[in-house]
């Protein structure tokens, strides 16, 4: 059963991957319009240093906007647990951030951190989305603490940064690290964006190897800078889950 | 022997929305006495409980409160124990809280984990704890700081037969070194005529007395006291109290 499970999906994509290859040598198709698995595989290798120098450039403005999003959720996301007024304050421009399509702000925030930096429009932009998932896990959790657990805190007198340190925050933190995980996946998908959006080369993200490809129809390249992509993203998100579960497992003591 | 340690006198308690939930309700309690409150579910008891506690003040009457904040425990109906927090942890939480240097305080867990028999857990997780062993890591919490006044809402209610029996015991030969007032509120008749002294029988919501029930039996109970007339009688008279006062609401 176990090895059945593991070896569905691979036949699946073998038996896929030669149809294919069958298909493309069989009708001719031309390379700029589909390219058959080999040549993807011949333009992953001839153009490996450039992709992982861009899938790093990508990778790396991604992580930068995670940790300044996280900064700033876990900062308003403190204040918000404490004060009603503030949520009330908050709350409608958080979602009107979250809401709001990033492609539609991108143009924007492009203009604005100026046509000759499009590494700091990029990072913006994947803050803004990576913002919302750590900002309400972090409200949520910080407010869903045990309620006789506060009643105890209530009892022993606890001071308002002892309840806060004590049972609030180690309350919070699987929602934290599963909002964190839910903002990795959703940061290089803004970092990608804005790259589209800016549309430059002074990033030379993993966006700019598939818009350049594209422009000169060469979609093996395009195929190949789509794969760097989706690996990193992939390893990403099993960095991130492999730290939810250590986080967890941590937290619940087993 | 006879200073109170706490009392409710004509308290009555209203949730906007819901209504009353208790009273007109009175409760004396002298220092030393074990009293149960026995009534069915939503009858005000837990209510009574955290009046009992200073944890909500009632809408009309008052509560005298001799204990003070560091001298009230409360046991809640699951553990609640903190699942990051090893027992030690726990069980020393109310007194960091309330500035007692770490050190002694976990000094003084460990001792009490001993005290409830888990003396050979003092370094687990709750998660780690089967459900009996974590009420045990709550009960000790609650001792740590030498209560005068120890509140009990409905502490056994999740464990099973034996379990609830031999923490009922332990309980028991833990009060006799100290000596705290103890409430604990119960659905359970035949518990409530093995712990306390006094019986109080709540009527359905909103939560009034209908009565209570001396049990003059010494404290710890004699081993066979649930086998003996006086125990029988008792929890017939209160099972009857009860089934009346249910019966008049419906």
């Amino acid at each position: 059963m176990n090895r059945l499970s593991f070896l569905a999906p691979v036949a699946l994509i073998g038996a896929l991957l030669l149809i294919w290859q069958g298909a493309c040598s069989i009708l001719h198709t031309p390379e700029y319009l589909l390219p058959a698995p080999t040549a993807i595989v011949l333009a992953l290798i001839l153009n490996a240093p450039i992709l992982a120098l861009s899938a790093w450039r990508t990778l790396a403005m991604a992580l930068e906007a995670l940790v300044a999003a996280s900064v700033f959720a876990a900062v308003l996301a403190l204040l918000v647990s404490l004060s009603r007024t503030l949520d009330r304050a908050i709350r409608p421009l958080a979602v009107a951030l979250q809401v709001t399509p990033v492609v539609a702000i991108a143009p924007l925030v492009v203009i604005w951190a100026g046509v000759d930096h499009p590494d700091r429009a990029i990072v913006a932009l994947a803050a803004i989305v990576a913002f919302f998932p750590i900002f309400s896990g972090a409200v949520r959790g910080l407010t869903s603490a045990d309620l006789d657990l506060e009643r105890l805190f209530d009892l022993y007198g606890a001071r308002p940064w002892q309840r806060l340190l004590r049972l609030r925050l180690p309350s919070a933190l699987p929602f934290i690290v599963e909002g964190a995980k839910v903002a990795s996946g959703l940061a290089i998908i803004g970092a990608v964006v804005a790259e589209f959006v800016a549309g430059s080369g002074g990033a030379e993200g993993l966006a700019w190897r598939i818009l350049e490809a594209g422009n000169r129809l060469r979609t093996a390249e395009m195929f190949a800078a789509i794969l760097t992509l989706a690996l990193m993203a992939a390893v990403v998100h099993l960095c991130f889950q492999a730290l939810e579960k250590r986080a967890l497992a941590w937290w619940r003591g087993r | 022997m006879t200073d109170v340690v706490a009392a409710l006198l004509a308290v009555e308690v209203d949730y906007p929305g819901r209504g009353k939930a208790l009273g007109p309700f009175d409760l004396a309690l002298v220092s030393g006495e074990i009293v149960a409150l026995v009534g069915p579910s939503g009858c005000g008891k837990s209510t009574a409980l955290r009046l009992l506690a200073g944890l909500e003040g009632p809408t009309r009457g008052t509560v005298r409160r001799a204990a003070g904040r560091g001298e009230t425990s409360v046991v809640f109906q699951s553990p609640t124990l903190a699942p990051w927090l090893s027992a030690t942890a726990n069980v020393a939480l109310p007194l960091e809280l309330a500035g007692v240097a770490k050190a002694e305080a976990r000094a003084r867990a460990v001792e009490a984990l001993a005290r409830v028999g888990l003396g050979a857990a003092v370094n687990a997780r709750p998660a780690q704890l089967s459900g009996g062993m974590a009420m045990r890591a709550s009960l000790a919490r609650a001792l740590v700081t030498s209560p005068r006044l120890l509140l009990l809402d409905e502490p056994f209610a999740a464990l099973d037969e034996i379990t609830r029996r031999a923490l009922a015991d332990d309980l028991l030969a833990i009060w006799r070194e100290a000596r705290p007032a103890i409430v604990f509120v119960t659905h359970n008749v035949e518990e409530a005529v093995y712990m306390a002294g006094r019986v109080i029988v709540m009527t359905p919501g909103p939560g009034r007395s209908a009565g209570e029930t001396r049990v003059e039996a010494p404290t710890p109970r004699p081993s066979g006291f649930r086998t003996t007339a006086l125990f029988r009688d008792a929890a017939e008279a209160i099972s009857d109290r009860l089934a009346a006062a249910t019966r008049a609401a419906a």
